[in-house]
């Protein structure tokens, strides 16, 4: 990684075109930046448990055990059992679903709604642009968090709105940038092409801007689902949203919490410590798909 | 510079507007009956009706509106139904114990990160700038309320280090007569060292909590647009002068780098004020964050609407502060203004 910034004579090579296929230069960024390697799997094992968590796990991660609460970690019990007896374990891995989805989820409603409203504003200007504008200074003048927190209260106490308030506090993120790139785009050579053909402005818009700006849209999309994730677990830990005894990252760290300063460590570590690498594996390959699809904008 | 600064504090007014018009809509789209919320869960039907000519919800909109913003201005935030007092005295009573933490949090990151930032951009590429990159991306990635609990596993459980993480100051002190509502300075002008030393125990597990948290994005900041600065003509300049490099660095470098980092910390502000309320409820912080939390739990509405708002009012001022000092520290801003 340090010697990207050197200016070497690069050796000359004939064999290989400069345009390869999207897969050699995917099999380039990870070769150049094995972490990149490390987070994809990461990812991988991410969805699997969230696809298939509940037919892996080996206890009923509902099914409370008395007689076994509160031991530490063994060969029976992985992460060990909370104060009900319940298989940390099984609990972490299940609830692997209901985070990814609240993530994956918000960041799609954000993704359209904030995508098109910021392709509106910098293609159209005018009142459309102001408007837009407007809305997201007014979300960007609270603390995000706090948003979110006030959203939930006022909206009700329910997944569905952790997700829409998660959604609404990345609004100004995603406005931002589908803006300033189809405000680029808005009078470049192939758009005034198509303009000349007699395409109107929404056809335009659709078949023109959308899909140029698809990429950098992407790389928004994986920078912003850790973000996302960590938002969410946050909103739950204070006890909003997801509601006890369902296995979420964030209400088990809570629920640990109490036993902390007992020293019973395990109730809340492992399912912290999954909240941190889903983020971790996120905010990485977020890294790496920007320099998979933004290869000026690496650092 | 007074016209200047004037003319920054009319640019916050539509902000505040704004802030306050998003507040108002918050009160009102309560699903369901707002009276019946307002009332809480164990109200009779007199008393929900009662609340609901008491909080005007039989006007229009508009009329509404206004009576809102009236009472904003009267300092009326509603009544809390957990502690029975009103909101804006709760809120004024615990703003101080939040507003310590947020500060010492800060302060600590940025005498971390700063230095941190500017050695890894005047030693690029060796450990302490590979240091930075990891604490940059780890940063990013701890969930603070993760982070703080693991704080007080490690440092009270284990090692016995700190005090239990619950609130301000030990039971078996009192607190120091208020004067600035900050325990550490209070304590110092009742020349109470004593209680200096407990509530500085109690303090420094949560400070250090947000402190890992904001160290990310300002020493990330702080070490690319240092880098930035030292590649520019007038450091080589400065360099070709002959002046040695601890004055290039610590004068002419830092100063300019630091526009940059200043910018930032609006952000940085915004995350901390976030992260705040999850830190206290690690550390049982009796703050606005553990207070709006407490609400949320009991249902108690008003607490929580006045929590917002007072946090987004605080961060638009804390904006408009960030720009004045721009200003201080870029004599540009001033002369373009």
């Amino acid at each position: 990684m340090a010697d990207v910034g050197k200016l070497e004579p690069a050796p000359l090579r004939f064999d290989a075109p400069p345009s390869t296929s999207f897969f050699a230069h995917a099999r380039h960024v990870v070769s150049e930046n094995p972490i990149t390697g490390l987070a994809s799997g990461l990812f991988l094992l991410i969805v699997v448990a969230a696809l298939l968590g509940p037919s892996l796990v080996p206890f009923d991660p509902l099914m409370s055990d008395t007689a076994a609460a509160l031991k530490p970690p063994t060969w029976k019990h992985w992460f060990g059992t909370d104060q009900l007896g319940r298989d940390i374990f099984s609990r972490v891995i299940v609830a692997t679903r209901l985070d990814f989805a609240i993530a994956v989820l918000s960041v799609v409603l954000v993704f359209v709604f904030g995508g098109l409203a910021g392709v509106m504003a910098g293609f159209f200007g005018g009142w459309i642009d102001k408007l837009v504008g407007r809305i997201a200074d007014t979300i960007m003048a609270f603390p995000l968090f706090v948003l979110a927190m006030g959203i939930v209260a006022a909206l009700g106490n329910s997944v569905t709105n952790i997700v829409i308030a998660t959604a609404i506090i990345n609004f100004p993120l995603y406005v931002r940038v589908a803006r300033a790139e189809a405000n680029v785009r808005r009078e470049a050579g192939f758009v005034q092409a198509a303009r000349l053909s007699g395409n109107s402005d929404w056809r335009l818009l659709l078949t023109q801007i959308v899909p140029n700006i698809m990429p950098i849209m992407a790389v928004q999309v994986s920078l912003t689902m850790g973000y996302a994730i960590l938002n969410a677990a946050g909103l739950s830990f204070i006890g909003l949203g997801v509601r006890p005894p369902t296995p979420e990252w964030g209400i088990m760290v809570a629920e640990g919490a109490a036993f902390i300063v007992s020293g019973e460590w395990w109730i809340a570590f492992f399912p912290g410590l999954a909240l941190m690498l889903a983020v971790f594996c996120f905010n990485l390959l977020g890294d790496g798909v920007r320099d998979l699809v933004d290869p000026q904008r690496r650092n | 510079m007074l016209a200047q600064i004037g003319k920054r504090f009319l640019t916050v007014i539509p902000s505040l507007i704004g802030v306050i018009i998003v507040t108002f809509l918050l009160t009102r789209v309560l699903p369901g009956d707002t009276a019946s919320y307002f009332a809480g869960p164990a109200a009779t039907p007199q008393a929900i009706a009662e609340i609901r000519t008491k909080l005007g919800l039989d006007k229009p909109l508009p009329v509404q509106f206004a009576d809102y913003v009236a009472a904003l201005v009267k300092g009326d935030l509603g009544q809390s139904l957990t502690t029975g007092q009103a909101v804006t005295k709760d809120i004024a009573a615990r703003l101080p114990a939040s507003a310590e933490l947020t500060l010492a949090g800060l302060f600590l990151a940025m005498s971390i990160a700063l230095p941190l930032g500017v050695m890894a951009a005047v030693r690029q590429g060796s450990w302490i700038d590979h240091l930075c990159r990891i604490i940059a991306t780890a940063g990013v990635s701890l969930p603070v309320f993760f982070t703080g609990l693991l704080l007080v596993y490690v440092f009270y459980f284990i090692l016995g280090w700190t005090p239990a993480p619950l609130g301000r100051l030990d039971v078996f002190y009192s607190e120091p007569a208020r004067v600035t509502g900050f325990l550490l300075i209070d304590s110092l002008i009742a020349g109470e060292f004593e209680t200096f030393r407990a509530a500085f125990a109690q303090l420094i597990l949560p400070a250090v909590t947000l402190a890992i948290f904001s160290l990310a994005p300002i020493t990330r900041m702080t070490r690319a647009s240092m880098l930035a600065v030292l590649g520019a003509d007038f450091v080589r300049t400065a360099r070709a002068s002959g002046l040695d490099s601890s004055t290039i660095i610590g004068t002419y470098a830092f100063r300019n780098a630091m526009l940059p980092v200043v910018t930032t910390l609006g952000m940085v502000f915004s995350f901390l004020l976030g992260a705040n309320v999850l830190v206290e409820k690690v550390f049982a912080w009796p703050g606005i964050g553990s207070y709006a939390v407490e609400a949320l739990i009991a249902s108690d509405y008003a607490p929580i609407q006045g929590f917002v708002l007072t946090m987004a009012i605080l961060y638009v001022l804390l904006n408009l502060m960030i720009d004045i000092l721009y200003g201080v520290i870029d004599p540009r801003v001033r002369l373009e203004g």
